[in-house]
């Protein structure tokens, strides 16, 4: 019936599934993606779902990449079309010559179809009726049987599952044998019924490597265990709720004390973002690593203190996971768009550190080094993550320690110094870089001790609203933000092949779409140099990218293209230099938009030199 | 100006408490706040507190939000670390605080304005969450600072200076507390030094979440709008001078009465509030009994100040928490982190 020539394609192909939120397919279809892992294929997996929690529609795609791409491709190669809520639309996404596999029980009108596609049924809903008993059993076990008849189609083996599902069920027998029998069941209907494999198969390859698979969530609560943070204060908002609670489960594993059973950590749920970020600067007053994660919202709420954090000069962690604002937005769908809000968070004259990583990996590590940062220069540090790493798996390097580092507490006065009669002037630049020592509570009883105030006082925090005293302070907060120029991850700069005029810079999560655009492109002819900004403040070799090209393009997540908008501000650069690439209707970008958006103006530009038309 | 500090003579024959420390170790920078405002005596009780309990200066942690009353954590214990931070947000700077390091005193200081308007939610939840702490309002039922507005502890039917007829229920923070679990709930009066100073010294001492209101007159905005004296009259009628920095002090108001009696205390603009000292043989471990007292005394338009409730075995935070006993700021990279075996571990988990 086709008639458009099926896709075939091995290890290199999208798989859509399209369920009922509350359906309980997340596992089955997570299982999917974890199964091609162990074939040692690469996935790029995505999570795309309502800011609802019951019956809305819910999606979860698989990248299949032999080639490691882990971006968002775009298009659906096969459609596991579960949802009848959104079927129209489901269908209609499918790429020409692709497929759509769908429950068969009820029989469907020939004009629910398309001609260019292939149809598979399989009478899930009958197989499963005819097993199950209890409603919720049949529910739980569809997805496993789907799952089974997946594997049969796309020619996987079976004993990789299995062997997944063993792992997931070790030790509770009853669930294991019967998950197991709902795959055989799913499986041995399609081998039975249908021409398996079919154009999309799955070969076994070698391609994975040594990278793990995990969360950027999970990952920088981890690097907040391992950088030292013992107090963590934040309030439940998507996307960022999962690091905390990460954090919780990743401290009950490593941080009870053997002996006592005690705690080596402090986490509060507080009563909103106020709180949170309170708590935090309280605890890094008093010596501790404090963080919070929140997400826009917990952003706008917070920044009288991150004012105060910035003037007062408190170290603070905050894990920034971006979701589309403004407002509530869309608060289940990724961008880039808090880097204004953060980078100038609160009244006043203020500027902020920013750490952009690109995968779990060096979430991971910015997470650890936020709180050496923080206690350097004695300010908040923003991690600015976004849904997209998030709340996703990634396949990235796996997570390394060196266990000679110590943590770096920044310049503290102690009671020894003190006696030794060091000068205690709470806000006196004494070496030059713009920070200052502080001194913990309760270290001396005679000396040291300060009043943290966020209101203007002199060098020896003794309170003051002269003029000149409070520009002398705003002045050391601006040489010691250039102190932070070369305390922060540099930027990592990739020159094309042959030299070019053109280059691209990117950040966060918009990397691995960019990395396999910069092919697309060299296809297209077009060689660019790119610059990944993993900082803000920028490290001059962004001012050296931007005078070496005639053109550089600025691709980000965002409407408002926030990241040159930050360039530009903060590096004096003619704007007309910088173009913008936005990309934000709430969806990963992809190495497709990438690609076409930087093509055509590249196209442009060699068609229409400039000022052509004015001689 | 607060950074006028005191002199540091301190006269031989002072007296000492068992640390040998002196009254003028417990005192702070000269006070900026107008002479006779309510919030400087409970700065002389909190110093006769520490005093009186031989409290090493250095080992208590001082936290406010913001407001005149916020402001005198400078005024008292210049030794140790202080902290203004925002308007309302004292509670989770200090809960915070606490956690980092449960072996200093912390001692919150907070307004009206400052604890049952902006900073409810958060005087609600350090409360609840029982953070040992000593947390202070004083009570003058104003905003001093932004000049004048009513506070949420302010009376329906009182008037503000300008004439204005407050027609809001008042919360009472003490009641409040009560019903938030609070081991340790108190109400004073800042003139009543014989009361307050053991209170404040009690409510140190208690290990838990310890709340103290104390009724605390303005003098700038609780001033009497016929007076001749008053703020208004003056500016109004002195041209010479500069407007905004006439303030007529007034004497503080001090009072002295009995357990188990009523005193009415005539504030600066002529109000009268009639206070009510609770028995000697009240018992203050029935919390439910305190709240019925605190009400049907309150039905009489009286004010019952003293220790209302009591749980002399509460526990905090850092119990409800489990933590190590260790203050959490003196943990190092070799007790917080897991290291590499653990890492690669759990990467070999994750494949
Ligand atoms: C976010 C914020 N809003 C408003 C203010 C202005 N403000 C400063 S003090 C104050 C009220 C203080 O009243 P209270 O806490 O009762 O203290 P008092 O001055 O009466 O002792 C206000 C509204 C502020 N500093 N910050
Ligand atoms: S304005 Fe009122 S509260 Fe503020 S210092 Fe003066 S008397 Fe005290």
């Amino acid at each position: 019936m086709s008639d458009k020539k099926p896709i075939s394609s091995v290890n290199d192909f999208v798989v859509r599934f399209a369920n009922v939120n509350g359906s309980g397919s997340a596992s089955a279809n997570e299982m999917f993606a974890r199964a091609i892992l162990r074939h040692g294929v690469p996935v790029s997996p995505r999570n795309i779902f309502p800011s609802n929690i019951q019956g809305l529609p819910t999606w979860y795609e698989v990248r299949v990449t032999e080639a490691g791409h882990l971006g968002a491709r775009g298009g659906v190669d096969m459609m596991v079309a579960m949802n009848p809520q959104t079927w129209d639309k489901d269908v209609a996404g499918i790429e020409p010559g692709g497929y759509l596999f769908y429950d068969s029980t009820k029989p469907m009108p020939s004009t629910k179809f398309r001609d260019d596609i292939t149809v598979i049924g399989v009478p899930l809903t009958a197989i499963t009726n005819s097993t199950y008993t209890d409603p919720r059993q049949r529910q739980l076990f569809k997805n496993i049987i789907y799952l089974g008849s997946l594997s049969a189609l796309l020619d996987m083996d079976p004993k990789l599952i299995e062997q997944l599902i063993g792992e997931q069920y070790k030790g509770k027998e009853k669930l294991l044998s019967s998950n197991v029998h709902a795959l055989h069941l799913g499986r041995d209907w399609a081998l039975q019924n249908l021409k398996c494999p079919i154009g999309l198969r799955v070969k076994k390859s070698d391609k994975v490597g040594d990278r793990i698979f995990i969360e950027g969530n999970s990952a920088a609560a981890l690097g907040a265990v391992y950088g030292g943070a013992t107090v963590c204060a934040w309030y439940p908002i998507t996307p960022s709720s999962s690091v905390a609670e990460a954090f919780t489960a990743h401290c009950r594993k490593y941080r009870h004390d053997p002996e006592t059973g005690k705690a080596k950590y402090a986490i509060v749920q507080g009563e909103d973002e106020l709180a949170s970020i309170g708590i935090v600067i309280g605890a890094s007053w008093n010596g501790a690593r404090a963080f919070t994660a929140t997400s826009g919202p917990g952003i706008s709420l917070m920044t009288e203190f991150i004012g105060l954090s910035y003037f007062a000069e408190i170290p603070a962690v905050i894990m920034n996971i971006q979701r589309a604002g403004p407002s509530t937005g869309m608060p289940t769908r990724t961008q880039q768009c808090d880097i204004i809000a953060c980078a100038y968070a609160s009244h006043g004259d203020t500027k902020h550190v920013l750490l952009f990583p690109e995968d779990p990996a060096e979430g991971f590590e910015f997470a650890a080094a936020a709180f050496d940062l923080a206690e350097r220069l004695q300010t908040t540090i923003f991690l600015m993550l976004d849904l997209d790493i998030g709340m996703n798996h990634r396949l990235c390097r796996p997570l390394k320690w060196d266990d000679a580092r110590q943590y770096d507490r920044g310049k503290i006065m102690t009671a020894e110094m003190l006696d030794e009669g060091r000068d205690f002037g709470r806000y006196l630049d004494v070496d030059g870089d713009g920070i200052p020592y502080r001194t913990y509570p309760g270290t001396h009883p005679t000396k040291g001790s300060y009043f943290t105030r966020g209101t203007s006082r002199d060098r020896y925090a003794r309170y003051s609203e002269e003029g000149s005293v409070y520009a002398d302070n705003m002045q050391r907060l601006v040489r010691k933000f250039e102190t932070a120029q070369d305390l922060v991850p540099r930027p990592l700069q990739a020159n094309a092949a042959k030299p070019s005029k053109y280059g691209v810079i990117y950040f966060g999560s918009t990397s691995p779409a960019m990395d396999e655009a910069i092919g697309l492109l060299e296809a297209r002819g077009h060689q660019l140099d790119r610059l990944r900004i993993r900082a803000f403040p920028f490290h001059s070799s962004v001012a050296s990218f931007l005078a070496e090209h005639d053109f550089v393009y600025v691709v980000e997540q965002n409407r408002d293209s926030q990241l040159r908008q930050l360039i530009v501000n903060e590096n004096g650069i003619d704007p007309v230099r910088l173009v913008p690439i936005v990309h934000y209707d709430g969806s990963p970008i992809t190495a497709r938009y990438i690609a076409k958006a930087i093509g055509d103006h590249q196209d442009h530009l060699k068609v229409t030199p400039l000022r052509k038309a004015v001689s | 100006m607060t950074y006028i500090a005191k002199p540091k003579f301190h006269h031989p024959g002072l007296k000492k408490n068992e640390l040998g420390y002196t009254h003028r170790d417990y005192e702070g920078k000269i006070s900026t706040l107008c002479a006779g405002c309510g919030h400087d005596s409970i700065t002389a009780s909190i110093i006769e507190a520490c005093y009186e309990l031989s409290i090493e200066p250095h080992r208590v942690a001082k936290i406010s939000g913001i407001g005149c009353s916020s402001k005198t954590p400078d005024y008292f214990l210049g030794n140790s670390h202080g902290f203004n931070s925002v308007h309302g947000r004292m509670p989770s700077v200090l809960t915070g605080a606490n956690l980092a390091n449960r072996d200093l005193i912390y001692l919150g200081v907070s307004g009206d304005g400052d604890s049952a308007s902006i900073g409810f939610g958060q005087f609600a939840h350090s409360i609840r969450r029982g953070v040992n702490m000593t947390y202070i309002v004083e009570n003058n039922g104003v905003y001093g600072l932004t000049k004048g507005q009513f506070s949420a502890t302010a009376d329906r039917g009182s008037k503000s200076k300008k004439g204005v007829t407050n027609t809001d229920n008042a919360i009472d923070l003490v009641a409040i507390a009560l019903q938030l679990g609070a081991t340790f709930v108190a109400r004073s009066f800042s003139g009543d030094k014989s009361q307050l100073v053991p209170l404040i010294a009690a409510a140190i001492g208690h290990k838990g979440a310890s709340f103290i209101d104390v009724i605390s007159p303005c003098i700038a905005f609780n001033n009497h709008a016929g007076s001749t004296k008053s703020f208004d009259y003056v500016r109004e009628h002195n041209d010479a001078v500069n407007r905004l920095d006439v303030l007529v002090g007034r004497d503080p108001i001090a009072v002295d009465y009995a357990p188990g009696t009523v005193q009415v205390v005539e504030q600066h603009d002529g109000s009268k509030i009639a206070l009510r000292k609770i028995d000697a043989d009240y018992d203050p471990h029935d919390r439910l009994g305190a709240m019925t007292f605190l009400q049907k005394h309150a039905a009489k338009g009286q004010i019952v100040t003293g220790l209302l409730y009591v749980d002399p075995d509460a526990e905090d935070l850092h119990a409800h928490l489990n933590t190590v006993e260790t203050p959490l700021n003196t943990l190092e990279a070799d007790t917080l982190c897991p290291g590499s075996a653990a890492l690669d571990k759990l990467n070999a988990s994750l494949r």
